[in-house]
C-alpha cells in the first residue's frame, strides 16, 4: 500500500515513540519496579494489573491480561523485560486484526466518509489531515461543513480545506445539516469527486435528539446512494477514559460505525482503552492523531503502539 | 459494563441481610467491588486506593438504619466520603478580589471546552455579577479559534479583543490587559490554546502568559470524561501555573466523571464550575453531591436513603416491626405507611432515584402508585370506623358503599384497597420468617402492591 510505504517504518516508530515517551517511561518504569524486586507472586500480579489500569485499559482488560501472565507458570524468577515482552505480544495479538487503514474504492464516486464523535474529540482536525493525505495522492477531495451549530466550525474547516487544497461545501449557520449533505452529494456526484468527507457537529452520545439528527444525515445520504456512507468513522480522544466504550456502543447502534480514529495520542495518555475496544467491538482503527500538524496522522501500528506502551526497544 | 457498583451493592445486600451493624470482614470482602466500580468511573488508581481505606474506616461499626439495607448503608458511607473529598458543601464563586481588570486565564488540553467555557463564564459574569467583561483569544494555533470566540462574544454581547494577525500569545495578553484597564473593564477573560501537559514549549508559553498577567483566577478546563491521565494532567498544569480552580465540562454526558475526584484529590484545588450543555447558559456552580452521585453511577440511591432517614421514625418503625413479626398488620398500620411514603415526597421522583428505575416505573404507574392513588387510599382507610380498621372481615356490601361515599371513591376502589391490604398481609407473614430484602425487592413486586418500607 502506497500509504503505508510513505510512512517509513522508522519514521512512524520514532514519532509514536516520542509521543508515547512519557507514558512509556511511566508504565515501563512501574513494571520494572514491580518485577525486578521479587518473584511473580499474587502481589506482583496485582501491581501489574494496577499498572495496566493506569494505562486506561480498564479493569476487566487489565485483570484479564494479568491473569494471563499469572497463568504462565514461570519456574524461576522472571525478568521485567520478559514480562513486558510477553505482555506486549499478547496486546499486539489483540490489536493486529483491527489495524486497517481506510480502503478507498475508486468505483465509489464519490467515496463518502461520514465523520462523527463527541465534542472536542478532534473530528475537524482529523478531516483536515485525511484530506491532505488524499490530496497528496492526487485524489479530488471535497469537504462538507455539516457542523452548522458550533461557532466558527465552518471557518475552521475552510482553513483546513485551503491548507489541503480541496473544495468545501458549506451552508448558513444553523442550517439543516442533512439538507446540506444532500446538496453536497448531488454536487459531488455530478463533478466526479473521488472522496467526500462529511464533518458533523460534536454530540454527546446520550443526547437522543442529536443522535437522531445524525441518523437522519445517514438516511438522507442513503436516499442518493444506498451504499453510502462507505465509511462511518468515529473519532475518539485518547485522553478519555472508560466512557469511550459507551461512545462506541451508542454511535455504533445509531449509525453503524465502520471504523475508528484515535486522536491526541501524543500526550501522556496511553490510549489503552483501544485494547478493550478491540476486544469488545473488533472495529478497525484506521489512524492515530499524534500532533496538530497537517501530517500528524499516521496509520495505527500495533507493534509500535504496544512496544512504546510497554517500554520495549523499538524494532525488537 | 458500568453497572458494577449496583451489582456490587446487591451482592453486599444479600450477604449482610440480617446484620444490624457493618462488620470489618464484610467490608474487607466487598471493598474490592467498590474499588472496581470507582476505577470503571475513571477515578485514578492512586486515589482509589487511599479512598478505599477511608471507606473501610468509615463503614465498620456503622449501625444499619431500619429503612435501608446494609449494602445501601455502605454506599451511603462511600457517598459521604466522596462528597467530603470533593469539597463537601463548599461553594466557590469567582474571585473578584483584585484591582480591576480582574484577569481570568483558562487553560487545558485541546478539545476540553475552553472557548465555550470562556463564553459561558463571560455570560455569567455580565448577567449575574453585572460586570463589564472583555474576552481575548490567545489561541493562535487552532484554525478559526479566534473567530469562534468572536462569534460567541457577539452572541452574548460581550466584547472580544480584535485579533492582530501574527501576534504572539504573550503580546495578545498584554494588549488585552491594557485594553481592559484603559477601557474600564472589570474582568478580562483570556482563552488560551489547547495544549498537552507534556508539550514543554507550549507549557512554557503558558507560564510566560501567566507570569505576565498574574491572573486572579487560573482555571483548568477539563473534560469530565478524562481517563486515568487526569492526575498527571492536573498536577502538571498546577505545577506550572498554580491553578486557582477547575472547570469540569461535559457533565451532561453519561460519563461517571471519576476524573473530578482524582484532580481534586491530587491538586487540592476546588472544582468551581460544571459545564452542563452546549448553550451559553449551561454553566453551573460546582455541586459535590451531584458529582458524587454520578461517580457512584447508580441512580440517586443516596438521596433515597437520606429521605428515608428524615422521614421514617425509628421507634414507630420498630413498633410496626414487632407487630409484623407476630403477623399483626392492620389497616391502621397501612395508613401510617402510606403517610410515610407520601412524606418522602414526589413519588415519581422517588422512583427515578432507584437503580433500574426505567424498568419498574411503568409497572408502578400502572399499579396506580402515584400521589393521587395514595391520597385516595388514605381517604378510604380514614372513612372506616375503628372497628372496621381492626377487623376488615366485617366489611360487608353496605359498609363498603358507605366508605366509598365517605371517601369520595367507588366501591371498586375500596375493594382494590382491601385486596392490596390482603396481599400485603400475606407478604408480611412470609417476610416475618425471612426478613424483607428492602427496597430492592420492589422490582419483583407484583402489580397492585404498595411500596412497603423495610421491616426486619
Amino acid at each position: 500500500m502506497a500509504v503505508e510505504e510513505s510512512y517509513k517504518k522508522n519514521n512512524w516508530f520514532q514519532q509514536l515513540k516520542a509521543g508515547l515517551d512519557k507514558s512509556r517511561t511511566r508504565v515501563a518504569g512501574a513494571i520494572t519496579d514491580t518485577f525486578s524486586k521479587r518473584k511473580l507472586d499474587q502481589g506482583a500480579l496485582g501491581e501489574l494489573e494496577a499498572i495496566l489500569i493506569q494505562g486506561d485499559l480498564g479493569v476487566s482488560m487489565a485483570s484479564k491480561l494479568s491473569n494471563f501472565i499469572g497463568s504462565m507458570r514461570f519456574d524461576t524468577e522472571v525478568s521485567d523485560v520478559e514480562i513486558r515482552r510477553i505482555l506486549s505480544e499478547e496486546i499486539e495479538s489483540i490489536l493486529t486484526p483491527i489495524a486497517r487503514p481506510i480502503q478507498l474504492k475508486p468505483a465509489n464516486c464519490p467515496h463518502v466518509i461520514l465523520v462523527c464523535g463527541v465534542n472536542g474529540s478532534g473530528k475537524t482536525t482529523t478531516i483536515g489531515k485525511l484530506a491532505f493525505k488524499w490530496r497528496t495522492e492526487g485524489k479530488a477531495v471535497a469537504l462538507v461543513a455539516a457542523d452548522t451549530f458550533r461557532a466558527a466550525a465552518v471557518d475552521q474547516l475552510e482553513i483546513w480545506a485551503e491548507r489541503s487544497g480541496c473544495s468545501i461545501i458549506s451552508g448558513k449557520p444553523g442550517a439543516d445539516p442533512a439538507g446540506l449533505v444532500f446538496n453536497a452529494l448531488e454536487k459531488t456526484h455530478a463533478d466526479k469527486t473521488d472522496i467526500l468527507i462529511v464533518d458533523t457537529a460534536g454530540r454527546l452520545q446520550n443526547r437522543k435528539d442529536l443522535m437522531d439528527e445524525l441518523e437522519k444525515i445517514v438516511r438522507v445520504i442513503k436516499k442518493i446512494n444506498p451504499d453510502a456512507p462507505h465509511d462511518t468513522i468515529l473519532v475518539l480522544d485518547a485522553t478519555i477514559g472508560q466512557n469511550t466504550i459507551n461512545q462506541v456502543e451508542i454511535f455504533k447502534e445509531a449509525v453503524n460505525i465502520s471504523g475508528l480514529v484515535l486522536t491526541k495520542l501524543d500526550g501522556s495518555a496511553k490510549g489503552g482503552v483501544v485494547v478493550a475496544l478491540a476486544e469488545k467491538f473488533k472495529l478497525p482503527v484506521h489512524a492515530v492523531g499524534i500532533g496538530e500538524g497537517i501530517e500528524d496522522l499516521q496509520p495505527f501500528h500495533p507493534r509500535g503502539f504496544c512496544q512504546s506502551l510497554l517500554g520495549l526497544d523499538i524494532g525488537d | 459494563m458500568f453497572q458494577s457498583l449496583s451489582s456490587a451493592l446487591e451482592a453486599i445486600s444479600e450477604k449482610l441481610e440480617k446484620r444490624s451493624a457493618i462488620k470489618k470482614a464484610d467490608v474487607d470482602h466487598e471493598i474490592e467491588k467498590i474499588k472496581t466500580a470507582l476505577l470503571d468511573a475513571d477515578v485514578a488508581i492512586q486515589v482509589v486506593d487511599s479512598f478505599a481505606e477511608k471507606i473501610k474506616a468509615g463503614s465498620i461499626g456503622q449501625e444499619v438504619l431500619r429503612s435501608v439495607t446494609p449494602g445501601q448503608m455502605i454506599i451511603k458511607v462511600v457517598y459521604d466520603q466522596l462528597v467530603e473529598l470533593l469539597g463537601g458543601e463548599e461553594k466557590h464563586e469567582l474571585n473578584f478580589n483584585a484591582a480591576p481588570p480582574v484577569s481570568i486565564v483558562l487553560a487545558g488540553l485541546q478539545g476540553s471546552g475552553k472557548t465555550t467555557t470562556a463564553a459561558k463564564l463571560a455570560n455569567r459574569i455580565t448577567q449575574l455579577h453585572k460586570k463589564k467583561v472583555l474576552m481575548a483569544s490567545l489561541d493562535v494555533y487552532r484554525p478559526a479559534a479566534q473567530q469562534q470566540l468572536q462569534q460567541l462574544g457577539k452572541k452574548i454581547d460581550v466584547n472580544v479583543l480584535d485579533p492582530i494577525f501574527g501576534e504572539k500569545p504573550t503580546a495578545i495578553s498584554s494588549r488585552a490587559i491594557k485594553a481592559g484597564r484603559i477601557e474600564g473593564y472589570d474582568v478580562v477573560i483570556l482563552d488560551t490554546a489547547g495544549r498537552l501537559h507534556v508539550d514543554e514549549t507550549l507549557m512554557t508559553e503558558l507560564q510566560d502568559v501567566c507570569h505576565y498577567v498574574n491572573p486572579t483566577e487560573t482555571l483548568l478546563v477539563v473534560d469530565s470524561m478524562t481517563g486515568q491521565d487526569a492526575v498527571n494532567l492536573a498536577s502538571e498544569f498546577n505545577d506550572k501555573i498554580e491553578l486557582s480552580g477547575i472547570a469540569l465540562t461535559r457533565v451532561d454526558g453519561d460519563a461517571r466523571g471519576g476524573a473530578a475526584l482524582s484532580m481534586r484529590a491530587i491538586t487540592g484545588k476546588p472544582i468551581k464550575f460544571l459545564g452542563v450543555g452546549e448553550s451559553v447558559g449551561d454553566l453551573d456552580t460546582f455541586d459535590a453531591k451531584r458529582v458524587a452521585s454520578s461517580i457512584l453511577g447508580m441512580g440517586d440511591i443516596v438521596g433515597l436513603v437520606e429521605k428515608a432517614e428524615t422521614v421514617v421514625n425509628q421507634e414507630e418503625a420498630e413498633k410496626t416491626t414487632k407487630k409484623l413479626l407476630k403477623g399483626q398488620f392492620t389497616l391502621d398500620d397501612m395508613a401510617k405507611q402510606l403517610g410515610q411514603v407520601k412524606k418522602m415526597g414526589n413519588l415519581e421522583g422517588l422512583i427515578n432515584m432507584l437503580p433500574g428505575a426505567k424498568k419498574i416505573k411503568p409497572k408502578l404507574l400502572e399499579a396506580n402508585v402515584n400521589e393521587q392513588g395514595i391520597a385516595r387510599q388514605e381517604a378510604i382507610i380514614k372513612s372506616m370506623t375503628i372497628a372496621e380498621r381492626r377487623n376488615p372481615k366485617i366489611l360487608n356490601g353496605s359498609r363498603r358503599r358507605r366508605i366509598a361515599k365517605g371517601s369520595g371513591t367507588t366501591v371498586q376502589d375500596v375493594n382494590r384497597l382491601l385486596k392490596q391490604y390482603k396481599q400485603m398481609l400475606l407478604m408480611v407473614k412470609k417476610a416475618g420468617k425471612k426478613g424483607m430484602k428492602g427496597l430492592f425487592d420492589m422490582t419483583g413486586m407484583p402489580p397492585g402492591e404498595l411500596i412497603p418500607p423495610r421491616f426486619n
